[in-house]
Parts: C-alpha cells; structure tokens; sequence
C-alpha cells in the first residue's frame, strides 16, 4: 500500500493482561485491528489510507450511502467485537489520528475522563426502544359535525379546523402513552438517552415516531428488560413497540448530568 | 403490539443513531474540521436523498395522501 496512513479509533477499554488484540478483526478498510496502550488503557485503532480518509475525501463519502453504510457497520462491528473481550467504550464514527504516539497522548490526557465511564458502563448494556403509533388511532371519538347551517366554505374551514385539534389531540394523546412506556422502562435503567424521531422514509414506518430511546440497563436485568417491552406492547395494544440491541454503550459515553439524572455514582457490582 | 425483530444485521437507522450521533467525541485531528453537526447532516442527506429516490422509481406516491385523510 502506498500513501500515508491514518489511525483510526474504534474504542477504548481497559488494557487486556495479556496485550492481544482481538483476533480476525478487521475495520473500516479492511485493516487487522490492532492495540495502542498507554495509561492503562487501550485503543482499539487500525491504520486507514489518507488518500480514503483524509477529511476532503471523508466529506466526500459521507454522502455516498453506500460507503456509509459499509463503513458504519465495519465501525460497529469492531467495536462489538472488541466488547467481546471487555468493556469499550465506543467512540464517534470518524475519529482519526495521524500516528499512534497521538493516541497515547490523547489517552494519557483523557485517562480520568476514561475510566470513570468504563467503571459508569461496567455490567451494564444499551437497549433501544421505539414506539411507533398509528395516529388514526388516537383520534377522539368522531362526534356530530358541529353547526348545520354554514355555507359550503365556512363548513370546510371549520372541518378542517376539527381535524387539526384532533390530530392534535391524537398527538397529545400518543405522547402521553409513550411517556408512561418511557417511565415503565426507566425504572429498571440506570440511564436513559433520548434520539430524534428517525426519518419516516429512513426507517420506513407510516404514522408517529413516538419514542426512539436508548436505555442503559444492568446486565442482570436485560432479560426482564426485554420482556417488560414485550409485556408493553400488550398493554398498550395501539402501540407499536420495537426493541434493539444489546448494544455497545454508545448513547451513554458522555457524562452524566449533575443534578436530576437517575443515578449517582455507585459502587461498581 | 411488540414487533419481533428477526435480522441478522441491526437496522441501519438504529446504528446510524448511535454510530454517527453517539460515542465519545474526541476532537481527532484529522476530522477536527468536520464537527458533529455536520457529520450528521452530511449523511443523513445523502441516506435520505437515496432513500427518496428509490421510494419515487418503486412508483409509491400516495404516502403522503394518507396524512389529509383524517379518520376514515
């Protein structure tokens, strides 16, 4: 391979004993994944060409649907590879650096930062939930048309007027039911993360978007956690609930909010 | 209702929540210029440009009727 070559992080855990890289992975550009340690601490990087990677030719593939979706789910692959040999944590699709000496410095520098979210993460695993809803089933009873009398224009202004409150109504309504799913599921989560509403086209649903979270939920209790969502969807049968997952911790590498967020820091188990 | 979901390989959509939008931020040196934001953006629009172009050569258009049509 000619050109220069960039490193490429996937994740960081804490340093394995023995010093292996997890075995036969191969990322982003089919590189073996290899191991840059320093601080007690590893990165699982590999080596990418510039010429692939730089940022003007990342800029380009980004927009290429392929590529992204080739290349995430090499990103992700790794990550849950390595997560087979340890907790990670995940880092954000695209971090590059010129040389592995880099890696060290930056791990050095961000040592606390590191193994305070690997001691958060610890025993612990991102769940996704998304609610989808029909919104034709949350609308309000279709009462008698109101008024009888107005002329053809002021009674298609005032049914169009009705079927916005309703949709409204219905929107409130959906909102509320997957606020109470939310708390169901919250409460066996030691964290919870919001995402946007996906694309309609992207995730090819119809209806309302409801609920995309993710849930950091302990590993002993991922099997009622699963089994709660299942239990959900029963009692809420307009609701249309999908989980995901086990995931790698994406959602939950930031740290958490000072005041109001579920747990404080505890003891690791 | 529950959805089963029976894929070998996560939905795209999902990964590209946490891949693109999650994880540790470390300002990398190479793509110190491309900041999250646009990472996002930037794929998104391509994901859904591609997306669309390939709802409108299947010939599905009347999506978005159901929307005006209110209860039936």
């Amino acid at each position: 391979m000619n050109g220069s070559l960039a490193t490429w992080l996937y994740a960081v855990t804490a340093a394995p004993e023995d010093g292996a890289p997890p075995r036969g992975l191969t990322g982003v550009a089919d590189e073996p994944v290899r191991l840059v340690e320093s601080a007690g601490l590893a990165a699982v990087v590999g080596s990418v060409p510039l010429a692939d990677f730089g940022e003007d030719a990342l800029r380009d593939h980004l927009e290429d649907l392929e590529w992204l979706e080739r290349t995430a789910r090499a990103h992700h692959r790794v990550i849950n590879g390595a997560a087979g040999h340890g907790q990670v944590i995940p880092l954000r699709f695209a971090t590059l650096y010129h040389d592995d000496d880099r890696v060290r410095a930056m791990l050095e520098e961000r040592r606390d930062d590191f193994t305070a979210t690997l001691r958060r993460v610890a025993g612990r695993t991102e769940w996704g939930v998304k609610a989808y809803v029909d919104p034709r089933s949350f609308l309000p009873d279709p009462d008698e048309p109101a008024g009888g009398e107005e002329s053809p224009g002021t009674a298609y202004l005032m049914r169009r007027r009705a079927q916005r409150q309703d949709q409204e109504t219905a929107h409130l309504r959906a909102t509320e039911r997957a606020e109470e799913i939310h708390a169901a599921l919250a409460a066996l989560a030691v964290a919870t993360a919001a995402h946007p509403p996906q694309d309609t086209a992207l995730a090819a649903y119809e209806g309302w978007m409801v609920l995309n979270n993710s849930y950091l939920v302990p590993d002993a209790l991922g099997a009622e956690f699963t089994a709660l969502v299942t239990d959900l969807g029963e009692r809420y049968p307009a609701i249309t609930l999908e989980v995901s997952g086990p995931w790698p911790p994406y959602s939950f590498t930031a740290p958490p909010k000072r005041a109001g967020d579920a747990q404080p820091e505890e003891t690791p188990s | 209702m529950t959805r089963a979901i029976e894929r070998r390989e996560v939905a795209l959509v999902d990964l590209l929540d946490r891949v693109l939008a999650g994880g540790v931020v470390i300002a990398g040196e190479i793509t110190l210029s491309i900041a999250d934001i646009d990472l996002v953006r930037i794929s998104l629009r391509a994901l859904i440009a591609s997306v669309r172009v390939e709802n409108e050569e299947a010939g599905e258009g009347d999506l978005h009727d159901r929307r005006e049509g209110g209860p039936p």
